[in-house]
This record gives C-alpha cells, sequence and structure tokens, in this order.
C-alpha cells in the first residue's frame, strides 16, 4: 500500500513513518504542510494519505481543507485524519463528501498501534474509522426522531458501527457474543426502517441517518 | 550672626511694575479684540442661522461653521492665556470626527462643553471691555493726571498750589492701583476661563472612564493572546513529542514481545502512562483556547466540550452573528468552567447548556439538577468566572437554591 504522510511535526512524523513501514506499507512521501501535500497526491497517486489537521502556514485547519479538496478531486482516494482534537465540525465536513474510505482519529490513537493500523487498513479498504470522541459528540446532538426508539445497548451498538467496526470487532468490544451483535443490528434496521433495503447498504444508511451528514 | 535681609516697602512694591505686570496688561488689552472678534462670529452666525432657518441648507451649514469657529476660538484664547499669563488651559476631550454632518452637528448641540464655551465667548467682552477700561483707565489716567500735574505747577509756579497737590496725589494713586487692577481683572478673566473653556469634571470623568476602559480592554486582549500562544506552544511542541513518545512505547510493546516479563511490563507501564499524560495535557490545553473556536466558532467548540463531560449535556446554540473572539473566549470559558464545577460539585444527572444572541447581547444559561446551593462566596470558581465576565462588561446571576436545581445566567455585550 502506498501512503502519502502530512504531518508538520518532525518527530511525529519519522515516528509515523517507520510504523508504517513496519507494517508494510510504502510511505511515498512525508510533507509538512498541506500545499506540498496536495502536489505529493498528484506526484504520486497513493492508496491512502494520512494528513494532521493544524499545519503551517496558518496553523488552524489547512490539513482538514485539504483532505477535502482532495476528496473532490479524487472521490476514491482513501484518506484518514489525524487531530490533536476531534472536533464534530471537522468531522461532519469530511464526512458529507462521503462515508467510505474516510477516517478521523484522534492523534492520542496512534499510541495504541495495532488498533490504529488496523484502522488505517479499514480506511484504506474502503472502511471508516471514526474516533470515539468524534462519535460521542455526533450523539449529543441526535437525541431527536427515531434513534430516541432504541435502548441504550443499540445505541451503543450504532456507536460502533458508525465508528467502522465489523460484527466481530463490536463483540470483542462490549463483550458479548457475534450473535447478540446480529440480534442488536437487526432490531436497530427496524426500528430505522431499514428492513426492506439490500443488506449491504442498511449498515451504511444507518451510520447515516445516525450521524445526520 | 543671623543675617537678615533688609525690606523696604519699595523692595514690596516694586514687584507691582514687573515685566509680569505688563504681560497682565497685554493679555486684557488683546483681550478686547478676541473677544469682539468671537461675539461677532457668533452671533453673526447664530443670526443666520435663525433667519434663514426656513432655507433648512443655510442654518445647517452656519451652524456646523458656528461650532468649528467656536472651537478655533477657543484654541485662540487658550494660546492668550498661555502667552501671556502662563496659564494652561486643558484641552476639552476631542470628539470622534466621524459620522455624517447632521450626527456631527446633533452630537455638537448636544455636548455640554460647546454651550459652555459659546458661553466663554459671549461673556469675554463684558469682561475685557471693562477690564480694558479700568485698566487703560488707570495706567492713562496715571499719566494724564501727572502732565497736568506739571503743566498746573509751570502754571502756578509752586507745589503749594491746590490744584498741582491733587493731581500729583491721583497720579500716584492710580500709579500704585494699577497693578492690582489688572491683577483683578486678569484672574477674573482666568477663572472665567478655567470655568468655561477647560473640561468639566463630568468631562474628566468621561475621558479617565474611556481611558481605564481601553486600558482594560487591552489587557483582557492581552491574556487572551496570552493564552493561545501557550496553547499554541503546546500543541507544536509537548503534545506532539508525548504523542511521539506514546507511539514509540507503542511499537516496543507490540513488537518486543520476546523479552522477559518484567521488562515488558515496565514498557506497558509506561506506555499507559504517557497516554494518560496525553490526555490530561489534551484537556489542559483545550481548556486554554480550542483553536476549533476560532476556526469554526462557539457552536463547535461548545459540542466537543458537552461531549467530555462525564454527564449527559443538552447543548442549544443559536448564534446568527459571530462575536468578538474575546467574547467567545469568555463564553468558552464560562461554559468550561461551569461544566467542570458542575461534574465535580454538583452531583447533577444531566445539565443543559443554552446560548442565543439577541441584538448586541449573548445569553448563556447552564442548567443543572444538581443539589444546588452554588454561591459566588462558596468557592473560588465561581467568583473568578464571575470576575472573567465582568471583565468584558458581562452579567453573572446564580440561582441555586440548597436541594438544587441551579440556574446560571450569563449575559456578554457582543461589540
Amino acid at each position: 500500500m502506498r501512503v502519502v504522510l502530512a504531518e508538520d511535526s518532525v518527530l511525529l512524523r519519522e515516528g509515523l513513518i517507520r510504523l508504517l513501514g513496519s507494517a508494510g506499507m510504502e510511505v511515498v512521501a512525508a510533507v509538512a504542510d498541506a500545499g506540498d501535500l496536495l502536489r505529493a497526491v498528484d506526484e504520486h497517486d497513493p492508496d491512502l494519505v494520512v494528513t494532521d489537521v493544524r499545519m503551517p502556514p496558518s496553523h488552524t485547519d489547512e490539513g482538514l481543507r485539504a483532505a477535502l479538496v482532495l476528496r473532490r478531486q479524487r472521490p476514491g482516494l482513501a484518506i484518514l485524519v489525524l487531530s490533536q482534537y476531534v472536533e464534530e465540525r471537522y468531522a461532519t465536513q469530511l464526512l458529507s463528501t462521503a462515508t467510505s474510505g474516510i477516517g478521523y482519529l484522534l492523534k492520542d490513537r496512534v499510541a495504541d498501534v495495532t488498533e490504529f493500523l488496523d484502522a488505517l487498513r479499514r480506511v484504506a479498504a474502503g472502511g471508516t474509522a471514526l474516533d470515539p470522541e468524534v462519535v460521542a459528540q455526533l450523539l449529543l446532538r441526535r437525541h431527536s426522531d427515531p434513534l430516541e426508539r432504541l435502548t441504550p445497548r443499540e445505541y451503543e451498538v450504532l456507536a460502533l458501527i458508525a465508528e467502522g467496526r465489523s460484527n466481530s470487532g463490536i463483540a470483542e468490544a462490549l463483550v458479548v457474543s457475534e450473535s447478540a451483535v446480529g440480534k442488536h443490528i437487526n432490531n436497530i434496521f427496524t426500528k430505522l426502517d431499514l428492513s426492506g433495503v439490500d443488506k449491504d447498504h442498511r449498515r451504511v444508511l444507518a451510520v447515516l441517518r445516525f450521524l445526520k451528514v | 550672626m543671623t543675617h537678615t535681609e533688609v525690606s523696604t516697602p519699595w523692595d514690596r512694591i516694586r514687584p507691582h511694575w514687573s515685566a509680569q505686570t505688563w504681560l497682565r496688561t497685554v493679555h486684557v488689552v488683546t483681550g478686547v479684540p478676541i473677544a469682539l472678534l468671537a461675539s461677532l462670529v457668533i452671533l453673526g452666525l447664530a443670526f443666520l442661522s435663525v433667519t434663514l432657518v426656513w432655507t433648512v441648507v443655510v442654518p445647517l451649514i452656519t451652524l456646523l461653521l458656528l461650532f468649528r469657529s467656536v472651537r478655533l476660538l477657543t484654541w485662540l484664547q487658550r494660546c492668550r492665556f498661555s502667552a501671556f499669563l502662563g496659564v494652561e488651559i486643558p484641552a476639552l476631550p476631542r470628539r470622534s470626527g466621524g459620522g455624517n454632518p447632521l450626527k456631527r452637528l446633533l452630537d455638537e448641540a448636544r455636548t455640554r462643553s460647546t454651550w459652555r464655551q459659546i458661553g466663554y465667548h459671549l461673556t469675554s467682552p463684558l469682561i475685557s471691555g471693562i477690564g480694558f477700561v479700568m485698566v487703560v483707565g488707570a495706567w492713562s489716567g496715571s499719566l494724564v493726571t501727572a502732565a497736568l500735574a506739571v503743566r498746573r505747577w509751570n502754571l502756578d509756579g509752586t507745589w503749594a498750589s491746590v490744584g498741582v497737590a491733587q493731581f500729583a496725589l491721583l497720579s500716584a494713586a492710580l500709579f500704585v492701583a494699577g497693578p492690582w487692577v489688572v491683577r483683578g481683572v486678569a484672574a477674573l478673566d482666568v477663572i472665567a476661563a478655567e470655568a468655561l473653556l477647560g473640561p468639566s469634571l463630568s468631562d474628566e470623568l468621561v475621558l479617565r472612564v474611556e481611558t481605564l476602559r481601553e486600558s482594560r480592554a487591552e489587557v483582557v486582549d492581552a491574556a487572551d493572546a496570552e493564552r493561545r500562544r501557550i496553547e499554541r506552544d503546546l500543541h507544536d511542541g509537548t503534545q506532539q513529542r508525548l504523542v511521539s513518545l506514546a507511539m514509540n512505547l507503542g511499537m516496543a510493546r507490540a513488537n518486543l514481545v520476546d523479552l522477559p516479563e518484567p521488562a515488558r511490563e515496565v514498557i506497558a507501564q509506561a506506555h499507559e502512562e504517557a497516554k494518560q499524560a496525553l490526555k490530561e495535557l489534551r484537556d489542559l490545553v483545550r481548556g486554554l483556547h480550542p483553536a476549533v473556536l476560532s476556526d469554526e466558532g462557539l457552536d463547535a467548540a461548545l459540542s466537543g466540550l458537552a461531549a467530555r463531560a462525564p454527564l449527559p449535556v443538552r447543548l442549544r446554540v443559536d448564534i446568527p452573528e459571530r462575536a468578538s473572539p474575546t467574547i467567545e473566549a469568555v463564553a468558552f470559558f464560562v461554559v468550561s468552567e461551569t461544566l467542570t464545577n458542575i461534574a465535580k460539585h454538583a452531583r447533577a444527572s444531566s445539565a443543559q447548556v443554552t446560548i442565543d444572541r439577541r441584538g448586541d447581547l449573548l445569553h448563556l444559561t447552564i442548567f443543572d439538577d444538581g443539589r444546588g446551593g452554588a454561591g459566588l462566596d462558596g468557592g473560588t470558581g465561581l467568583r473568578g468566572l464571575a470576575q472573567r465576565v465582568g471583565s468584558v462588561d458581562g452579567a453573572l446571576r446564580i440561582d441555586s437554591p440548597p436541594g438544587g436545581p441551579t440556574t446560571i445566567r450569563v449575559e456578554l455585550p457582543c461589540e
């Protein structure tokens, strides 16, 4: 897998290169600002972009804006945004372009190496990886409509689907059996009126309804 | 042996005819043409404005001219007082010159100092006129009577003659009285000018309040800028290092599986510590001034805050137009601190935060269903909040009966 990395802190950039390298990914370019990121993607045509939100020169949200530009130019490109603080607003902007091949994680997650690499692979494969903190922020706003019919447990399951986890991942996180997870998911689909729809898309639609993006 | 200075009556009288007296005389004399010019200009322009009031345009122009010339005449008088008497009359607080002419006219007409200045310029012919007559009368009277005495002496040939003695005495008396008259007239003029041309007590207070308001705003802004700088420094330096450290420890933990158990345990512990430190630092830095607040405003920043609160927080934000960065920072700080307080002390099961902007006021309401009893005298937390709110002329009210619930209302001016 070919990766372009954008991160202005040299220390962290070098660390990430080593980490990705150790996982068998090839970092074809590592840059320090948003302009270089756009150029590097043009030049190398990578499978995955990993970018920081705050970068020079203005140190606000260049990384995110660059990600949005890339997303518009190349709808198929997988993008993982890393941020010191996860903000619902940034996540919603990012998700408004698409919900596949998108990740938005807190930088701290880098420390949990295996989970981080797992999320990277998920995003590269066209899945999603949303930070639990983002999900918590999004949850906060959605207290109305059909979602209110969900039980707290179903809510938790839906939140984990939104984070991009598979059934077995959810079962592991909640310490329940996979069949219990399947039952919860079916209940969610019923309550959100998604029972008739094509099986593969129901998951995405449920997440979309959940995120209201 | 002590040396005592011999002081004759002459020594005491002589200063009366010093340069100061002559400067005062010049002051009184120059006052007459300026006073005449002033009253002529003011009365003339006022007369024009009144008689041509039906044209609407003419009085507008003449009144503008009037107010402009009043300021010019005041400046001229101030120069006169400073040059001849050494009396500095403090300048009036300057009004901002912006706005359309009509508004400026109204502003000027509403200002009390304008009318006080006009009052001085209209009374100055009186003071200067009478003063001129008295001062010039005394000096010239003294000369004329002296000349008459000499002429009479020439005619009569003797000092004993009635006319000579009377004229000589009168001349001497006027010569002695002259400096006193000059001093009296000048003093009267100074009193009138200081009372009417200088700033009044309320003007001075207004000026002082203005200066204080400005300097306070600067301090508040400087503190805010400092908070941002610290946030930036921590974000660009310490946090990145910690992330890098935690990542390296994470890699070590994941890859070095063949190490002896104690070593693995140490690495695992260090890894957890580093992650904990990261989290603590993140919370701390975020409380200073979150970047998303500058980028996206209160709504975005507060939703993050509410999500991280350890209790469910219902948030409603309705701000059609963003407030100034300082006000946003204060509002964020208020909500952040209050939610922390609620989590720590209130034993609440949920909280509600409502923010809306009505006109120029930002209203914040933070409600919790906890045990109540919060007050400004309880701890330093709420008092600090009240101080921060007060620093931008906001108001904070607490309604927290023992047993709860607690409602904190804050109003912040947006302009």
